[in-house]
């Protein structure tokens, strides 16, 4: 995000005047009304932002139970604890398969979705309203929802033994095996919205004159998608798979709260900030907990700094601006 | 793009969109006619209609003291957080959006990096450093965390925003002698509303559904927003289904009309904002 942001910050300027018109520096009123504009959101965003993560620095070379200064300095000893726990090695693998099944599941479906509403019809902007409903509503909310509606005997398996279907029947929730296919089913439906909305953005600024263009040179529905839309959604896909991506590292509040307690072992749906919560915090172990929340910082900022170096630097360019 | 004559375009696309509603509607449906049944329509009846419609759950509910106080937690921390962000966010962005200075990409930079962090990452320091200053189990524990979380987004949404805004305006308000402070002050604000509704909106939306940072911060039922009200509602009425759907129900009536009334300038921010 940061490059691009940076690009536009630079392709955005009004006029593309020299880098320094006047270059008899600013004087110190004009610095003085900079620091009275920036100073109390660089306060605050360092403070409480980039200074607590600079602390968990610190306090996970600890063993400490949060009370008072850490004394009992261990070094490196959290981290060989967090790199040789089973249960955190599952946590990853969890965040493993919930990134890449996101991106796989969720990608296309929009992309489908997006496709079908960008179709010339009545009603479009209630419909794009009503499909952005789930990503508005809050997590507590959908995991209540969902974990009522998934129960045994809840309202989604009365509704496939209603039809026929009681071979789809499932204990969606305790069976360890189904629990992640059960989140995914959750938060696809939660984030789909998101996706489709974007990319309905994205195709909207493709200009009519290259579809049809394409359709006057014979080229069927699908083929000007394939060959015209796709193409010149790739910014947009891509810009949603990094956050997609970033988000998918971080989830916590929906499995927190549908499987609770289950979590630390056995429901299968284990992720690293819940790993981090609950041998952290929950078992009172804030050097730990400490520690966790590094190594979390650690993998995301790896994989968002190799995806804008590999993945979002072509965009870096002006086309890649809408 | 079939192109019918009569504008109605395919039937199977509206048949599909139909479809598509149903699915992404029917757990919010459930939630609120789920509150019009008693337990045992729900036991017997999972995904059955209200038969008859109780209005009972919802009454219990809206006249309890818990509701009201942790709606009324859930306001304040929403309104001050909103505020915040957006009193700091804009003052900053318009020094990054309309100031040429020294370290202003990095700035800039600095602030958009915050995006790839949500507060999950921070999370555990920044409940010790909230504790170190006394701020636990009160709204403000939780309000200036949020502010500061809310400005990489506000800032990304506001400096393109505020850079719009052409140069001759500003020259025009040279002219009469009005400070670059007075321009930002008589001008840009004014001309920025549309901006702020965005941002402002996406923050109150954010703060009234937030739950990992109350979770850590508030720890006494009284304090609760609603997030963490919810949750020990539903543990605690767990045998009382309906009733817990009564609660949940109410408790996301705010954000969903926050969001209609001014849906097209989220869905306008958030995309603007992600497409940089």
């Amino acid at each position: 995000m940061t490059s691009t942001t940076v690009t536009r910050d630079g392709a955005g300027v009004a006029t593309p005047a020299p880098l320094r018109p006047r270059r008899r520096g600013i004087g110190w009123a004009q610095r003085l009304e900079i620091t009275v504009l920036t100073g109390p959101a660089l306060l605050m965003f360092v403070g409480f932002v980039i200074f607590p993560v600079l602390l968990a620095g610190y306090y996970g070379f600890y063993r400490w139970k949060g009370f008072g200064v850490p004394t009992d300095f261990v070094g490196f000893d959290n981290y060989v604890t967090i790199v040789q726990d089973a249960l955190f090695h599952e946590a990853l693998w969890h965040n493993g398969q919930i990134v890449v099944l996101s991106l796989v599941l969720q990608g296309p479906i929009a992309l489908v979705l997006a496709l079908l509403l960008n179709q010339r019809m009545r009603g479009q902007s209630i419909i794009r309203v009503l499909i952005f409903v789930p990503y508005v509503i809050a997590e507590v909310i959908v995991a209540t929802a969902w974990s009522l509606m998934l129960q045994t005997n809840g309202a989604v398996n009365d509704v496939l033994r209603s039809v026929g279907l009681d071979r789809l029947a499932h204990d969606w929730l305790a069976d360890p095996g189904l629990a992640i296919w059960t989140l995914m089913l959750i938060l696809t439906w939660k984030y789909v919205g998101f996706a489709v909305i974007l990319f309905l953005a994205g195709m909207q600024n493709i200009p009519d004159e290259l579809r049809e263009a394409a359709a006057v040179d014979g080229a069927s529905y699908w083929q000007t998608q394939r060959r015209i839309t796709l193409p010149l959604l790739g910014p947009t896909i891509r810009i949603w798979a990094f956050l997609s991506i970033i988000g998918a590292l971080q989830l916590f509040d929906l499995v927190y709260i549908i499987w609770g307690q289950y979590v630390a072992s056995t429901a299968g749906t284990s992720t690293m900030a819940t790993y981090m919560v609950s041998e952290g915090r929950n078992a009172g172990n804030y050097g730990y907990g400490n520690a966790v929340a590094v190594v979390l910082f650690f993998i995301s900022m790896i994989i968002a700094l190799v995806y804008q170096r590999f993945v979002l630097r072509r965009d870096a360019l002006p086309e890649g601006r809408s | 793009m079939t192109g019918k004559s009569n504008g109605w375009g395919n039937p199977v696309v509206y048949l599909a969109a139909l479809l598509l509603i149903g699915v992404m509607l029917g757990p919010v449906v459930y939630i609120i006619l789920g509150g019009f049944r008693t337990n045992s329509q729900i036991t017997t009846d999972p995904a059955g209609l209200p038969g008859p419609w109780v209005t009972g759950n919802y009454t219990d509910v809206m006249t309890s003291d818990v509701f009201w106080r942790q709606a009324g937690n859930s306001t304040v921390a929403a309104l001050a957080t909103t505020m915040g962000v957006v009193a700091l966010g804009v003052m900053a962005s318009y020094a990054l959006a309309r100031y040429r200075f020294r370290g202003r990409a990095a700035m800039y930079a600095l602030f958009a990096s915050g995006l790839m962090f949500p507060v999950t990452v921070a999370i555990t320091p920044l409940y010790l450093l909230v504790k170190e200053l006394g701020l636990v189990n009160t709204l403000p524990g939780v309000i200036l965390p949020q502010i500061a979380f809310g400005l990489p987004t506000t800032i990304i949404i506001l400096v393109p925003f505020l850079r719009a805004i052409p140069k001759e305006i500003e020259e025009a308000a040279a002219i009469d002698r009005c400070s670059r402070l007075g321009f930002f002050w008589r001008m840009v604000l004014p001309l920025s509303v549309p901006g702020l509704i965005t941002v402002g909106i996406l923050a109150f939306v954010n703060s009234w559904n937030s739950y990992l940072l109350p979770l850590f911060i508030l720890n006494e039922q009284d304090g609760f927003t609603l997030p963490l009200g919810v949750q020990a509602f539903s543990s605690q009425y767990s045998v009382d289904t309906a009733k817990v759907l009564a609660f949940t129900s109410l408790s996301m009536i705010p954000a969903l009309i926050f969001f209609s009334l001014f849906e097209r300038r989220i869905v306008g921010g958030l995309t603007g904002a992600v497409k940089g």
